[in-house]
């Protein structure tokens, strides 16, 4: 596939990640694009399609807790991961290598509460 | 490109609830006066000339311009470089074997920067060890392509088509992105003027910065400017290595060398470490060691450990291109002064491995100090140098572990216990490998010198080796037992 020659390829509907699984590490997808999606009592909401250069399932690098959503391919997807360890590492050197994830963190803050405001809204 | 967005406010124009990241008054730490001089800082509208825009240069200004951004600050960029990254042979090349280690590409992609696959020749999944008693495959547990294989410049001396981007050129085009102006010239003098840097290029006037950041190889004949300028800085030692390359066509690199670096640890007077590098449609050979020669590499390309995994048809004389250049084997004890920082190789960087990682590490830690602390020789003391001590700090013991592979190197029964316990580990589903990842990180420089070390100290991984010393000395001594009886 074009690209990227970095990561791993997942075919359309491959799981990178399972909703509840232990994770000690983050996504940055390389092309093509991957669904973020939540599952409650059996039933699938999509979260979000995220997109080529995204970084995806940060909050395992910070939090002790299994991961909050499943990462699937849509399509054909090519991803590659970050070790929490390199990630930890090099945090501790140069702390500025977070003002990414903390913009990215910031955004989807900002998606949820505009996405709250739409519920209430509809109600 | 990482495009920041405008702090504070919605699309409305309001304050959200969510806001309390982006209003982080980050400018205010910029305006601190930094430690020693408060003239010594950048302000708007303040000049910086990088010498060089290889990767170090190229990542300099890229962050310089990024985190002055951040704080508001409009500086005013001038990388400075002779070479084209656009031309194939000497003109556009950087002279180096061409790897992204494991840790950068996925530092590179943390901050937004993501090699795509114009630029990656080839992803690089696994390490082929060869040695005279066999080879083993070391891959990685993700199976994921995680380091890669680039071209510095657009190729070699005889590239046929150019399918790639260099490396190189890749960076300094994110380092525009971002506002650096590219001055293609070559620096032939450089001074002071009120207590300012001048820097002329070749047939230009001298222009006057606030900052000047020394990018340059140590290659660079154009270092000797800053050995006379008063500054006591010192070019780093270095040692020579030796870079060849040769066409195969993408599809005999898929047969035969395929998706992995092929590593060489063979007992041949001189050679310290050898490598086979695929790239797009050729391969890189880079050999470390002393005084190395043609005779060394003849020796080298003849073995039947070379010859096993190039292709029957390749022809070791039927080369692209060669370059001997030398690499930094240790770092300046000062690589800064007021108003002048060197990063990457010209400063301190990795032994042997790794060195563009370092470059990152080394170029982004001087551009976070330049904007956040000043530009003062007390400000790179307190920001930049730790970067660099904890490089310094670690080669020390990289030396030591490069000292244990020599001793393998040099002694038949412990390279047939590395090849046995590295075997036996990529065999073994979902058990820990100890030999397997210590040589993937020596290999390929993705961890620090010390964290390879202290693993090899770990009770399982020497207990591990002396069961694989122990079988590899046994057969040898009974077989001369038996020869013994037989006379």
């Amino acid at each position: 596939m074009s690209g990227g020659a970095l990561g791993k390829v997942y075919q359309d509907g491959e799981i990178i990640v399972r909703q509840g699984d232990h994770g000690e590490s983050m996504f940055v997808i390389q092309a093509g694009q991957v669904e973020v999606v939540a599952e409650r009592e059996g039933e699938e909401t999509l979260l979000r399609v995220a997109q080529a250069g995204e970084l995806l399932g940060e909050m395992a690098i910070f939090e002790k807790q299994p991961r909050s959503a499943t990462l699937r391919a849509l399509g054909e997807a090519k991803v590659l991961t970050i070790d929490k360890k390199n990630f930890m590492r090099r945090i501790n050197e140069d702390p500025t290598i977070a003002f990414r994830i903390l913009e990215t963190m910031s955004h989807r803050v900002r998606e949820l509460s505009n996405e709250i405001v739409r519920l209430k809204a509809e109600k | 490109m990482w495009n920041p967005r405008p702090v504070g406010t919605d699309t409305k124009g309001n304050m959200s609830s969510t806001d309390w990241v982006e209003t982080l008054d980050l400018g205010e730490i910029a305006e601190m006066p930094a430690a020693g001089s408060d003239a010594l800082t950048l302000v708007d509208g303040s000049r910086v000339a990088v010498i060089g825009g290889g990767p170090a240069g190229s990542i300099f200004s890229y962050f310089l311009l990024e985190m002055a951004t951040r704080v508001g600050l409009e500086l005013n960029v001038d990388i400075i470089e002779p070479r084209d990254f656009e031309r194939p042979a000497p003109i556009g090349c950087n002279m180096c074997g061409g790897i992204i280690s494991e840790s950068l590409v996925q530092n590179l992609a943390t901050e937004g920067i993501n090699l795509p696959g114009k630029v990656v020749q080839r992803g690089i999944d696994s390490y082929m060890l060869h040695m005279d008693v066999g080879s083993v495959r070391i891959a990685t547990p993700l199976q994921e392509m995680r380091i890669g294989a680039v071209t510095r410049g657009p190729g070699p001396r005889d590239v046929k088509e150019m399918k790639w981007e260099s490396f190189d050129h890749h960076l300094l085009k994110r380092s525009i992105e971002a506002g650096a102006k590219v001055v293609q010239g070559r620096v032939d003098h450089v001074d002071w003027t009120d207590g300012r840097p001048q820097v002329r290029t070749k047939g230009n006037l001298p222009e006057t910065y606030d900052l000047v950041a020394v990018a340059m190889g140590v290659n660079s004949p154009g270092l000797k400017l800053f050995e006379t300028l008063g500054l006591g800085y010192e070019r780093p030692s270095s040692t020579k290595t030796l870079i060849r390359e040769y066409y195969l066509g993408e599809e005999v690199i898929n047969r035969t060398l395929g998706s992995s670096m092929h590593v060489f640890l063979l007992d041949i007077p001189r050679l310290e470490f050898a490598a086979i590098i695929p790239k797009g449609d050729y391969v890189s050979m880079c050999l470390l060691g002393e005084d190395i020669d043609n005779a060394l590499v003849e020796e080298f390309v003849n073995t039947p450990e070379v010859q096993g995994c190039m292709p029957p048809e390749w022809k070791a004389d039927a080369r692209s291109c060669q370059c001997m250049p030398r690499i930094a084997v240790q770092g300046v004890k000062k690589p800064f002064a007021d108003r002048v920082v060197f990063i990457g190789d010209c400063g301190v960087t990795r032994l042997y491995k790794d060195g563009i990682g370092a470059a990152y590490r080394t170029s982004k830690a001087a551009a976070r100090t330049a904007v956040f602390e000043g530009i003062s020789e007390e400000a790179f003391r307190q920001g930049y140098l730790p970067a660099c001590r904890t490089i310094a700090n670690d080669n020390l013991i990289g030396k030591v572990t490069f000292l244990a592979t020599r001793v393998i190197q040099k002694t038949r029964f412990a390279r047939r216990a590395v090849l046995r316990m590295t075997k036996k580990e990529q065999q073994k589903e979902g058990h820990r490998r100890r030999m397997s990842s210590v040589l993937w990180d020596m290999f390929s420089g993705s961890a620090p010198y010390k964290d390879i070390f202290l693993r090899t100290l770990h009770p399982a991984f020497l207990g591990g080796l002396s069961w694989s010393l122990l079988t590899s000395v046994i057969p040898a001594s009974k077989k001369k037992k038996t020869e013994g009886a037989k006379k």
